[in-house]
């Protein structure tokens, strides 16, 4: 058995990958291109527009350490009545390091009766999430949660 | 082939506040990730959700390739008559998918 470090196992990788894989392409690998904390800004700008944006209210829940960045769970709960004068319009969430700012919109509106959204997300790269409510009086709260991940979604390397 | 795993409660009391979680199968191909060749697998996602209790709206989604392969959703609405939930998913490539599921509301 040849021992090997990090730089030869990864050539070793290639190598016998694309031996075994001949034409039936398989393995993939992730563009470098990543989203910045400025495409971050400016998306979260171009939902609230020039309208305040105050921390509090929205409750993100994601746990802190992600073991597999394919798919991390994630909870948004938003502190509201949820009334015909007073409820939850939206909840967008954003992220700042995966390929693109967004992660997903979604719409309630007063007969959700609880407002609260999850799914399972994927994220690329240790780094901070947002969510951001919008109420029907037109006001906006957020929640950020830095979120590390030690298995990054998408960066498969051949 | 598509498929969709939906949870709904079969009874609930009128005003209750129930919660719906839907899951279908679908690859949610990001699009930033290349094959062995160096060529972009282009973007194959769900763009979008809708849930509709007895015709009318209640819940939407724009989903985002940062959504996990096998889209999972949770969310909430309050029970105000027996009828359907009727779901619909629409993403790249022509893809639309429907499925309902029953409530009855005493």
């Amino acid at each position: 058995m040849q021992s090997f470090d990090r730089s030869t196992r990864r050539h070793f990788l290639k190598a016998s990958g694309s031996a075994a894989l001949a034409g039936a392409v398989s393995r993939v690998t992730l563009r470098p291109a990543h989203a910045t904390p400025a495409m971050l800004n400016s998306a979260i700008r171009n939902l609230v527009g020039e309208a305040p944006l105050r921390t509090g209210k929205v409750k993100l829940d994601i746990p802190p350490l992600v073991e597999n960045g394919n798919t991390v769970p994630m909870t948004v709960s938003v502190t509201s009545p949820m009334t015909a004068d007073d409820y939850v319009k939206s909840i967008h969430v954003f992220n700042e390091k995966n390929p693109q700012p967004y992660i997903g919109n979604f719409y309630l509106g007063p007969a959700a009766g609880r407002a609260q959204v999850a799914t399972r997300i994927r994220l690329a790269d240790s780094q901070k999430v947002v969510a951001i409510a919008q109420m029907s009086d037109g006001s906006f709260w957020s929640a950020s949660v830095d979120v590390v991940v030690t298995l990054a979604a998408c960066t498969e390397e051949l | 082939m598509a498929s969709a795993l939906i949870n709904v409660p079969k009874r609930a009391k009128r005003g209750d506040v129930v919660e719906i979680r839907v899951l279908t199968s679908h690859i949610m191909e990001p699009g930033y990730r290349r094959t062995a060749a160096g060529d972009v697998i282009p973007r194959n996602i769900i763009t979008s959700f809708t849930c509709r209790y007895n015709g009318s709206e209640i819940f939407r989604a724009d989903l985002f390739p940062a959504i996990s392969a096998n889209p999972y959703l949770s969310f909430f609405t309050t029970a105000t008559e027996s009828g359907t939930f009727d779901f619909e998913w629409i993403g790249d490539n022509g893809f639309s998918q429907t499925a309902s599921a029953p409530i009855t509301v005493e």
